[in-house]
């Protein structure tokens, strides 16, 4: 036997580099395809281990489930390796920069994850005795003290499941407030700009919904704001109202729109979705504010989980603070008290009722407290002027090549442009935001809000660095510049380069296919006979 | 401060390009009198050691389930999770990924959201699930809300035996839009008379099994009944282990199946984040709330999978939509799917044994202390124990005693009676025989 003293081979071979192989297994390379659990999952398999009660007796009464669950079972390597490959069919803002307007993909630090895992809050009960508890009252207690302070608020309601249910939690309470003030109106003002769950969430409630023209500059016209209250006059619920807007612009009417709808017997809602852009430079409260939700998953950095879970607390003005719903914590000389029920309130408190079993997102809180802590009073200031400061650079480095429907002037988190700039490309909104897919970036928000046309709504958040928004702002222009040129190809069938091509969303909706079932068996060809 | 990359120099450079001398330029529309001029009064940035320091000494105040012979149940369950499902959910790409708008890039939680609807439509024996609500008190108030959509009536009729806080949310959403909800009282021996209630303005009837109480219901006569009268029967559960081995609501004709999915995948967390489940008939697709994911095909015709129906949803209908849910629970559908693939049926039965037989076996210790009667015949792994004193008393005393032995129904209904004395138990697989044992020997004792 001899040694082989060649070695590897080393060169790159003679192939030429336009050739791409069809695949056995429809992989290219690390793209992998991937079943459905229920295509290579076997019945009678488990992935873990347990072991046949000793003895087993029914006292199920007779309920004992008769037809199969046909649930597949995956071992342990298998369902690793069938999550892992899924996951990395995802873009994620740990992967790249995640530009979407109004949802703010910033940083997930992990010291959250770790902490929300500390089995002290992770693995307790919501109804073991409170006694065995007092430090999860305590951080409760303390997270509502922060969201307090930054928002110049005396109350707050901490167990909204999320923006939407914390929207909903607010409208609640202005309702109750009517309710209790004997007066019934029945209109809730909501500027067209708004995000959709605002409208949804007065209809709801049963409210009539009445919109607001934006001026030319896409903030609130006051004078229409005057005309509808008056014409509504002793009707007026309240105003459903977010700022910084949704067009990435600070309301600067605000406190005078606020006057308006309180002299007009209202309420002010704000939705705090792009609370994350003042956070430290002005305090909600300071405006006139009644009711602000804040998504902890947004402003304080609880992952966003690929469509939740999220967290919605919603801090009250003191006239609304005694309709704040139960649970609540009551702080007395003796300690943190948990209130839950009608029965154990006191004084003025007077909840509406319950907006979930429970206390909320107990998890969420953790972790906003933990990202809270970590910035402290000069971080989250620093954060909310860097997240400007970050949009306005992009801002600048756009908008001679796109165009900003409100005219040059600064935005706050986030930057709104409109399609004109793509007019007679053969371009759209849609084409261009998944050519910047090939790019490897994330979209930004497209066709939202609804006030500008063909919008485009870029939050780069401050966890971007210069050099980042740099290569973004280079990428974005290289783009325009080809659409500008009349490479239509490029956008037109793209993305080219994702795990998946454009996907038919008028087929799944006219036809939907909502869960899997067995195919039908393949008609066998009968063999005719020898 | 270690979350932001920018350097004072970035920032000046930064201004400098953006055209502005200082920062407050870029906030001048906030009118100057509400403009802060200092920091608000919070304390100033902290290292992850010193937040690690204040937040561990919080969290050890807290008495962990897994610290106690544990029995509190009553629509949150103790279970063993599986370490693989704790590491998959913390991949970036399923954590730090938004809402899957962009299918192109997002087929990862899509494609987990089919199987996900996929294993609930089977658990309960339904056409359709959704890709989840909030949780399953949120998930009842919208199964109200949708059966009034249906039926075009306004009134809900609730069982007693409905746990008493979801009962509540159902309350607050009815009362505020003017619906009708009759309550019947709590009914904790599962014998009420809901048949009775059903009328020709029913819109549903919302029936818990296992009750709150641990009763396992039939639900095919109130199923029959509402349907008689025009009306959906909307059957909800705490504990979704349960369909593991009693028979789904499904099979026994429910419209509407909405339940707690915290058991498999999720960690207690004090009450959330958890996983609303919520399954229907497919002829009623059009009036459910919440995302959907469905299957189709891209440009190459490859299998993929979108959001979809969502001309239902609030961003495209506004206030015509059928709810105004946005974000909901993705990370715990995730956990529980991949719990859900690790147990597959044949896990999931023996996984619900356990936990039938673990609570024959309580129940028989507990029923031999003196003075303690069992107020259920038919259950699953939780059921209500009649004391000859305040239950809460006595879970106090058993706290003391470094067991928490159970929900005092008193805690969520206050100030009746006849339910002062009832406590509420549950027995899941992490219960050991020494800790059933521990609790029936201090209850005797707390008795005595």
């Amino acid at each position: 036997m001899s040694l082989n003293n060649q070695g590897r081979p080393t060169h790159v071979g003679e192939v030429g580099d336009s050739f791409r192989p069809t695949t056995f297994t429809g992989n290219r390379g690390l793209d992998m395809e991937e079943p459905l659990i229920f295509e290579f999952g076997r019945l009678d398999n488990t992935g873990v281990d347990l072991d046949e009660p000793e003895s087993f007796e029914s006292e199920l009464g007779g309920h004992e489930r008769t037809n199969e669950l046909g649930l597949p079972g995956l071992a342990e390597p298998e369902a690793m390796r069938h999550y892992v490959r899924l996951s990395r069919n995802n873009y994620a803002i740990d992967s790249g920069l995640y530009p979407l307007g109004s949802c703010t993909m910033k940083h997930n630090p992990r010291l959250n994850e770790k902490m929300a895992r500390l089995p002290g809050f992770g693995d307790i009960h919501p109804l073991q005795p409170a006694s065995t508890v007092p430090g999860a009252l305590e951080l409760i207690d303390e997270l509502a003290h922060w969201l307090m302070v930054t928002t110049g608020t005396s109350a707050v309601a901490m167990s909204p499941k999320a923006g939407a249910h914390g929207e909903l939690c607010g409208m609640m309470a202005i309702k109750a407030a009517h309710t209790a003030n004997g007066r019934k109106p029945e209109i809730v003002l909501v500027p067209e700009s708004a995000h959709g769950t605002n409208p949804a969430t007065a209809a709801l409630l049963g409210y009539k919904v009445v919109a607001i023209d934006a001026k030319d500059d896409g903030t609130v016209d006051l004078d229409a704001l005057k005309t509808t209250i008056a014409k509504h006059e002793g009707n007026i619920a309240g105003i459903m109202l977010t700022n910084p807007n949704t067009c990435g612009l600070f309301e600067r009417d605000v406190m005078t729109i606020a006057d308006l709808i309180h002299e007009a017997g209202g309420y002010f809602y704000c939705d705090g979705a792009n609370f994350n852009a003042i956070v430290g430079k002005a305090r909600p409260g300071d405006l006139g504010v009644d009711a602000m939700h804040i998504n902890l998953h947004k402003t304080f950095s609880t992952p966003h989980g690929g469509g939740g879970p999220g967290s919605g607390p919603v801090v009250l003005s003191d006239r609304l603070a005694p309709y704040a719903p139960l649970p609540f914590i009551r702080k007395t000389d003796a300690g943190l008290e948990l209130v839950e029920t009608d029965a154990q309130t006191k004084g003025d408190e007077k909840p509406f009722g319950r907006m979930t079993a429970f206390h909320g997102q107990m998890g969420m809180y953790v972790r906003a407290l933990s990202y809270m802590m970590s910035h402290g009073s000069d971080g989250l200031k620093q954060a909310s002027e860097d997240a400007v400061l970050n949009a306005n650079y992009v801002r600048v480095g756009l908008q001679d090549i796109m165009s900003l429907p409100f005219g040059e002037r600064p935005c706050m988190h986030e930057v709104l442009f409109d399609d004109s700039f793509l007019k007679d490309t053969g371009v759209t909104t849609l084409d261009f935001a998944k050519a910047m897919i090939d790019e490897g970036y994330h979209p930004m928000t497209m066709y939202f809000p609804l006030v500008v046309h063909g919008a485009m709504l870029i939050e780069p958040t401050e966890s971007e660095s210069r050099a980042a928004l740099d290569l973004f702002v280079a990428t974005m222009r290289d783009l325009v510049l080809s659409a500008k040129r009349g490479e239509t190809e490029r956008f037109a069938g793209a993305p080219y380069l994702a795990p998946r091509r454009r996907l038919d969303e008028t087929g799944a909706a006219r036809k939907p296919i909502l869960k899997w079932t067995e195919p039908a068996p393949a008609e066998v060809t009968p063999v005719a006979a020898e | 401060m270690r979350y932001l990359p920018l350097t004072d120099t970035d920032r000046a450079d930064m201004l400098a390009k953006v055209g502005v001398d200082t920062i407050d330029e870029l906030f001048a529309d906030i009118p100057e009198k509400a403009r802060l001029k200092g920091l608000v009064d919070l304390p100033r940035r902290a290292s992850e050691m010193q937040v690690e320091r204040q937040l561990s000494a919080m969290a050890a105040k807290n008495t962990p389930a897994s610290s106690v012979p544990f029995f509190v149940g009553a629509g949150a369950y103790k279970h063993h999770v599986p370490a693989t499902v704790d590491h998959l959910i913390q991949r970036s790409e399923f954590l730090t990924s938004y809402t899957p708008y962009q299918p192109e890039i997002t087929q990862g939680t899509l494609h987990y959201l089919f199987e996900f609807q996929t294993q609930v439509a089977r658990l309960t024996d339904m056409e359709v699930a959704n890709a989840s609500m909030y949780d399953g008190s949120t998930g009842t108030g919208e199964a109200v809300l949708m059966a009034h959509r249906v039926t075009k009536r306004k009134k809900a009729v609730l069982s007693g035996g409905l746990h008493p806080q979801y009962r509540e949310v159902v309350e607050g959403l009815s009362n505020m839009a003017d619906d009708q909800v009759v309550s019947l009282p709590a009914d904790p021996t599962g014998t009420e008379d809901i048949l009775a209630q059903i009328d020709d303005e029913t819109s549903c009837v919302v029936v818990q099994s296992p009750s709150f109480y641990g009763q396992i219901i039939d639900l095919k006569p109130i199923a029959e009944k509402a349907h008689e009268k025009g009306a959906l029967l909307i059957a909800v559960f705490t504990e979704v282990v349960s369909l593991g081995l009693i028979e789904a609501p499904g099979t026994q004709g429910a419209d509407i199946v909405v339940g707690e999915g915290q058991s498999i995948g999720n960690g207690l967390n004090f009450g959330g984040p958890y996983v609303g489940l919520f399954a229907t008939r497919q002829k009623y697709i059009r009036q459910m709330p919440g995302r959907l994911c469905g299957e189709t095909v891209d440009a190459e015709g490859k299998r993929g999978f979108v959001l979809t129906l969502s001309t239902r949803e609030q961003h495209i209908r506004r206030d015509k939509a059928t709810s105004n849910i946005c974000t909901n629970s993705g990370l715990c559908c995730l956990a529980f799917t991949i719990h859900m693939s690790l147990l597959g049926q044949k896990g999931l039965g023996k996984l619900a044994r356990i936990n039938h037989a673990n609570a024959v076996s309580l129940k028989k210790q507990l029923a031999a202390v003196p003075g303690v009667e069992v107020l259920n015949k038919a259950y699953f792994n939780e059921f209500t124990v009649k004391l000859p004193k305040s239950a809460n008393d006595v879970v106090e005393a058993l706290a003391a005693k470094g067991i928490l032995a159970g929900v005092p129904v008193s805690r969520l209904v206050p100030g009746k009676a006849e339910l002062e004395n009832l406590l509420v138990v549950a027995a899941t697989e992490v219960n050991t025989d020494e800790d059933r044992a521990a609790f029936a020997a201090a209850l005797k004792e707390v008795l005595a």
